[in-house]
């Protein structure tokens, strides 16, 4: 048995400790550990986009980062989104006036790389974002409304 | 995944030191590490993170060309505007590749150094044989599925794809990787399976790549990278070409052609006899579409990757035709 790291992991800008396996991902010491359960795990492989979130603003998956990897960085998950006040970001304004979901598991990835998309500068065009998007995949095929929703938050922001 | 023990390196050196002891991995990025860990066919004991060593993520653009440091991330490689001048289609094999997400997290080594697809590969529990992960076990594709298996540069112990898409564009144009203490041409850096496909290059246990460097030329200049696959995005190639093309003065001749094959084939694949065909004659359609056809000589197929043969010349004819300006 591998002895536990003790980390310290700056999500949302609150800072955690932990003590966890280094094999464990920044997936799992997201969900299993912090119980900051809003980051999903589809696929666990780098194949779906439902773990994105932000490490030093830029997107990334936790399901292929390892929690050690995380120390030292800034990051910033789907919970630490919304004003300090509770509002929403007007990307998950948009995703709502749109109905940019069905079932909803893929929507905070989607979310945050939606966020991460125009941050970037990739949200000009309908085919612009669906490529840049095209790391995110929707089991429900919701895409038509993420895309809209995309477009009108690329505008708003 | 298996356990292992985590460990940030403190240098180069000290990082190709620890790379040397038995059971110990690198990890940059991690996109393939992690994947393949997870999927039970890399079992690391040690890993030795070197994503935080500073001086190999730079990108140098020098009158000659660039130097690209190893740890940087595809999506800086991607976005980088001279770059995207100079050798558009390096900067296109990578923003094509993976997802924004992989490519902000990947480096320019590790990619390089990315394991095929082959899904019997990546499922060891429920194939045993596979000799690449387990010498002299059989392959358990030869007779399977083998849609996205390769048509050049296969043996009879391994038909595995070579599925970048960089190394592809960096084979056009005969890039120079940069290791601890030499460096290797890139057609050189990568092996033939031959009946040793466990071996996928050079690499020593304990070197690293610090970089790559390619010369600017009239022909990187001039290049695209044209990829064709299943899926319009977040996917790797059924085919691809990576082409550069450089007319003389007149406007017609070929001075220079450059054609590399990515998809189809066990390593990244320099397509030499549509170039040599191609050199000193008029760009035509007619011309091109010939000499197109010599990309696959010496193809072979087993099963459902047949169509590879059909659908290689006309990628390269579409990208040749469409950086000539005649598609
Ligand atoms: C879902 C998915 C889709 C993908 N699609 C594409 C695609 O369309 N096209 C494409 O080209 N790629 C694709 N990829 C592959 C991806 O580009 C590679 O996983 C990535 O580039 C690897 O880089 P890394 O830094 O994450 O490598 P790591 O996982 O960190 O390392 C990979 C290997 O290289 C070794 N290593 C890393 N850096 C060095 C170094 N400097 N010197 C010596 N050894 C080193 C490590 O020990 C390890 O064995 C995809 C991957 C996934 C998961
Ligand atoms: S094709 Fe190569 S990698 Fe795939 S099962 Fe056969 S030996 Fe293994
Ligand atoms: S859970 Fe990370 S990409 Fe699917
Ligand atoms: S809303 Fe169900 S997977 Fe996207």
């Amino acid at each position: 048995m591998t002895d536990p790291i003790s980390l310290n992991l700056k999500i949302n800008g609150q800072s955690h400790a932990l003590d966890v396996e280094p094999r464990v991902t920044l997936l799992d010491a997201l969900r299993e550990h912090l119980h900051l359960t809003g980051t999903k795990k589809g696929c666990d492989q780098g194949q779906c986009g439902a773990c994105t979130v932000f490490v030093d603003g830029r997107r990334v998956l936790s399901c292929l980062t390892l929690a050690a990897q995380a120390e030292g960085a800034e990051i910033t998950t789907i919970e630490g989104l919304a004003g300090a006040d509770g509002a929403l970001h007007p990307v998950q304004e948009a995703f709502l006036e749109h109905d940019a979901f069905q079932c909803g598991y893929c929507t905070p990835g989607q979310i945050m790389s939606a966020v991460a998309c125009i941050k970037e500068g990739h949200a000009g065009s309908e085919a612009e974002i669906r490529e840049y998007m095209s790391g995110n995949l929707c089991r429900c095929g919701a895409y038509n409304s993420i895309v809209a929703a995309v477009r009108q938050a690329a505008e708003a922001v | 995944m298996r356990e292992f023990s985590y460990s940030l390196a403190a240098s180069l050196e000290d990082a190709a030191h620890r790379a040397k002891a038995a059971g110990a991995l690198l990890i940059a990025g991690g996109t393939t590490l992690l994947d393949l860990a997870k999927c039970g066919v890399t079992e690391p004991e040690a890993v030795v993170d070197i994503s935080k060593l500073t001086g190999f993520g730079e990108i140098e653009v020098t009158d000659g060309g660039v130097k690209i440091g190893a740890l940087a991330r595809m999506s800086d490689v991607a976005e980088h505007a001279e770059l995207q001048q100079y050798f558009p289609a390096v900067t296109q094999s990578l923003s094509l590749a993976a997802s924004a997400q992989l490519r902000n997290m990947a480096t320019i080594g590790g990619n390089l150094l990315q394991r095929t697809r082959c899904n019997y590969f990546r499922d060891p529990a429920a194939f045993p044989a596979c000799n690449k992960r387990n010498p002299g076990s059989g392959c358990s594709a030869l007779g399977g599925v083998t849609r996205n298996h390769a048509v050049l540069g296969v043996s009879e112990h391994c038909i595995a794809t070579y599925h970048g898409d960089l190394a592809v564009a960096l084979t056009a144009f005969d890039a120079v990787i940069e290791l601890t203490g030499r460096e290797i041409g890139i057609e050189d850096f990568f092996l033939l399976p031959g009946d040793t496909p466990d071996r996928e290059t050079v690499l020593q246990p304990g070197e690293i790549i610090t970089g790559i460097r390619i010369a600017a030329t009239p022909a990187a200049r001039k290049s695209l990278y044209l990829k064709v696959r299943d899926r319009q995005s977040y996917e790797f190639a059924a085919a691809s070409a990576a082409v550069g093309l450089e007319l003389e003065a007149d406007g017609g001749t070929i001075r220079d052609i450059r054609v590399a094959l990515g998809g189809v084939a066990t390593k990244p694949w320099r397509a030499r006899a549509v170039e040599q065909a191609l050199i000193g004659k008029t760009l035509t359609e007619d011309t091109v579409r010939e000499a197109s056809r010599l990309a696959v000589e010496g193809a072979v197929a087993h099963g459902d990757n047949a169509y590879k043969i059909d659908l290689v010349p006309r990628v390269v004819a579409r990208a040749i035709l469409t950086v000539g300006g005649l598609a």
